[in-house]
């Protein structure tokens, strides 16, 4: 039995016929960082409102530690969250809205003053008690929701797309400190996120969801490396998808006939990511190259496979890529054990 | 030196100009008048005698002089601004409870339903304010539709005699001025986020913790508006206390109108306003010296 476990859980907004969540069922492990990933009206956030009590799920059951928390008002549930508008509350100081979770429910004042330096000197904002959140930049303001959901030391903490509204460069340096943060206080994270790049880099387990059902549930390189339908590979990362069609000696081969190294009795959706895919003169594939976008340390190239209308994104390091251009016919090598059917 | 802001500082100086004008003429004007009016010597049929300068009107308020020429103290005056300020600060506190939840119902409907609601709130401002009144008069009065539906529930076996008291007027000015309450009020909450509410619960405050933490200050400028919308004018009411106080329920702007029209005492009439006014200011002042107080604790103390 998981530490959070979510049962069949189907959700409508009252006066609407859209299911919004398709019985759904999820088991979140204590210490773990959970992602829920997908893209925007995939219910991901619908989730987090029902683990954080805003929402009542119309069908199913969610137990935290054995205790059923549907019936539990959100004031009173050990959850907290980090806001996609971080709602800080404007009228007072950092430090009192870091002190507000624990003033609500009655700690004396030096306690929970001690608790807020605590959790200011985990999100690294010690020295900003005394400012008012209307003068911290957005990635500050971002640590101070954190650390006013730390500071009530939840069972599980929620983060609703935190890094959304951050740049690229605090969001990567944000990554990092969620992760040590999770690690350090050794609470349960649950993130959502429609970045795949964010839930690759920090979660443990990852949950894919696609319009309010689960598509695939895994560590990052199971998702990654082994996604289970065609919504997964190309939701997460970029991915060539062939189909092919076994052979009379059943082999699985593209429909201009070559052979793909891999063996199959039905045809099937086959899955190569452009970084397992090479440029060399003894490869197996051969095509022309259509594109090509230089981006620093890769260069990516789009190649139309002789034979059939298949086009392949091909990633390739920049010093390898140099002299290839526009026009010219390249063969293309690739570890069959790369290769990955999508289940049919 | 003319500058681009000064020359754009000059054109908005001047847009406000017709305002500005139409203020001091009409409001500054005859302000300066009733000053003049309440420091001189009152006539006998009424006007004043123009130049003969005195602070009898002043001194009036607090005293008279008995028949054997003594100077005492006369309270009758200053009750009956105790009164208006009691009464007007009961139609600020009952305003309040009912106009916040109204305030906060409408501001969390669908854009469209809202601005239904609003255009029903400003509805009684089509009709005078003294039909409304005399509205009142009909529903108060013995035997009315108060006591009968009074009567018909059982609730008494008597009249209540609710009419012609300080009740009645409470009742017309708290009916009279709750637009002027919930219409601040309202355009705070519209602004408000009221995701915030949600994180309060998520940190565990209670739907009462949220109001009072988290909703209340966040709209306290409403808040502030309203009751000075509601208190000023509530203070200075004519129309209530005339057609629903009794003889002994009398207010300030009464007591006024009385002095202007029966007594024919104008400088007295005039000093009463002024006297008014000079109340009403110190509450602005008070109000925002605590407001600087409450702003410099907060900066200073965390």
């Amino acid at each position: 039995m998981g530490f959070l476990e979510v049962e069949a859980v189907s959700h409508q907004y009252a006066g609407t016929d859209a299911q919004v969540l398709n019985e759904v069922s999820l088991t979140i492990q204590e210490n773990e960082f959970f992602t829920l990933l997908g893209p925007s009206g995939c219910g991901k956030t619908t989730m987090l409102r029902i683990l954080a009590g805003f929402e009542v799920p119309s069908r199913g059951r969610v137990t935290l530690d054995g205790q059923d928390i549907l019936r539990i008002p959100p004031w009173r549930r050990p959850v907290n969250t980090v806001f996609q508008s971080y709602a800080l509350f404007p009228h007072l100081t950092i430090l009192r809205n870091v002190t507000f979770g624990l003033k609500m429910r009655g700690v004396a004042k030096a306690d929970r003053h001690g608790a807020a330096r605590r959790a200011l000197d985990l999100v690294r904002l010690d020295g900003f008690a005394d400012r008012m959140p209307s003068d911290l930049s957005g990635g500050q303001q971002q640590r101070v929701a954190l650390a006013r959901a730390l500071a009530c030391q939840p069972r599980l903490l929620l983060l609703d797309e935190p890094l959304s509204a951050l740049d690229y460069k605090l969001r990567k340096e944000m990554q990092g400190e969620l992760k040590r943060i999770q690690r350090e206080t050794g609470t349960s994270f649950v993130f959502v996120t429609h970045d795949q790049e964010e839930a690759l880099a920090m979660s443990d387990r990852i949950a894919v969801m696609r319009q309010g059902t689960l598509e695939q549930v895994g560590n990052p390189s199971d998702i990654y490396d082994r996604p289970s339908s065609d919504f997964v590979a190309e939701f997460i990362g970029d991915s060539n998808l062939l189909n092919a069609a076994p052979d009379s000696q059943g082999r699985l081969c593209l429909p201009g006939g070559r052979a793909l190294g891999i063996r199959g009795d039905a045809p099937a959706r086959v899955m190569i990511r452009p970084e397992a895919l090479r440029i060399a003169p003894d490869g197996n594939l051969s095509g022309q190259v259509t594109d090509l976008v230089y981006s620093g340390a890769a260069t990516r190239f789009l190649v139309a496979l002789d034979g059939g209308e298949e086009t392949v994104q091909i990633q390739q390091t920049s010093t390898e890529a140099a002299g290839i251009s526009m026009g010219d016919k390249v063969c293309l090598a690739y570890d069959p054990q790369q290769l990955w059917v999508v289940a049919p | 030196m003319s500058t681009a802001a000064s020359v754009a500082g000059r054109r908005r100086a001047g847009l406000a100009a017709p305002a500005i004008l139409c203020i001091a003429f009409f409001m500054g004007g005859p302000m300066c008048i009733m000053v003049f009016v309440s420091l001189v010597e009152r006539a006998p049929d009424g006007g004043v005698i123009w130049g003969n300068f005195t602070t009898d009107a002043y001194k009036q308020f607090l005293f008279e002089e008995n028949l054997l020429g003594e100077t005492t103290l006369n309270a009758d005056y200053l009750r009956i601004y105790l009164r208006s300020a009691l009464l007007a600060g009961f139609t600020v506190l009952a305003t309040l409870i009912v106009g916040f939840p109204t305030a906060m119902y409408i501001a969390m409907q669908h854009p469209r339903r809202r601005a239904l609601l609003i255009f029903f709130l400003s509805l009684p401002f089509w009709v005078n304010l003294l039909v409304r009144n005399y509205a009142w008069l009909l529903l108060l009065r013995a035997n009315g539709l108060l006591d009968q539906a009074a009567m018909a529930l059982r609730l008494t076996s008597e009249p209540l005699n609710i009419l012609y008291s300080n009740t009645a007027i409470a009742i017309g000015l708290t009916y009279s001025f709750l637009p002027l309450m919930v219409l601040p009020i309202y355009a705070a909450m519209e602004k408000f986020d009221f995701s915030l509410v949600e994180a309060a619960f998520d940190l565990g405050a209670s739907r009462w913790q949220a109001l009072m933490h988290v909703i209340v200050p966040g709209v306290k400028g409403g808040i502030v508006a309203g009751c000075l919308l509601v208190f000023i004018p509530g203070l200075g009411s004519y129309v209530t206390p005339v057609l629903l106080g009794g003889s002994k329920s009398l207010m300030i702007g009464n007591l006024i109108e009385t002095q202007f029209a029966a007594a024919r005492n104008w400088p007295f009439g005039a000093a009463l306003a002024f006297v008014l006014l000079m109340m009403v200011m110190a509450a602005a002042l008070l109000r925002a010296a605590l407001l600087r107080k409450s702003r410099r604790a907060k900066s200073s103390n965390p």
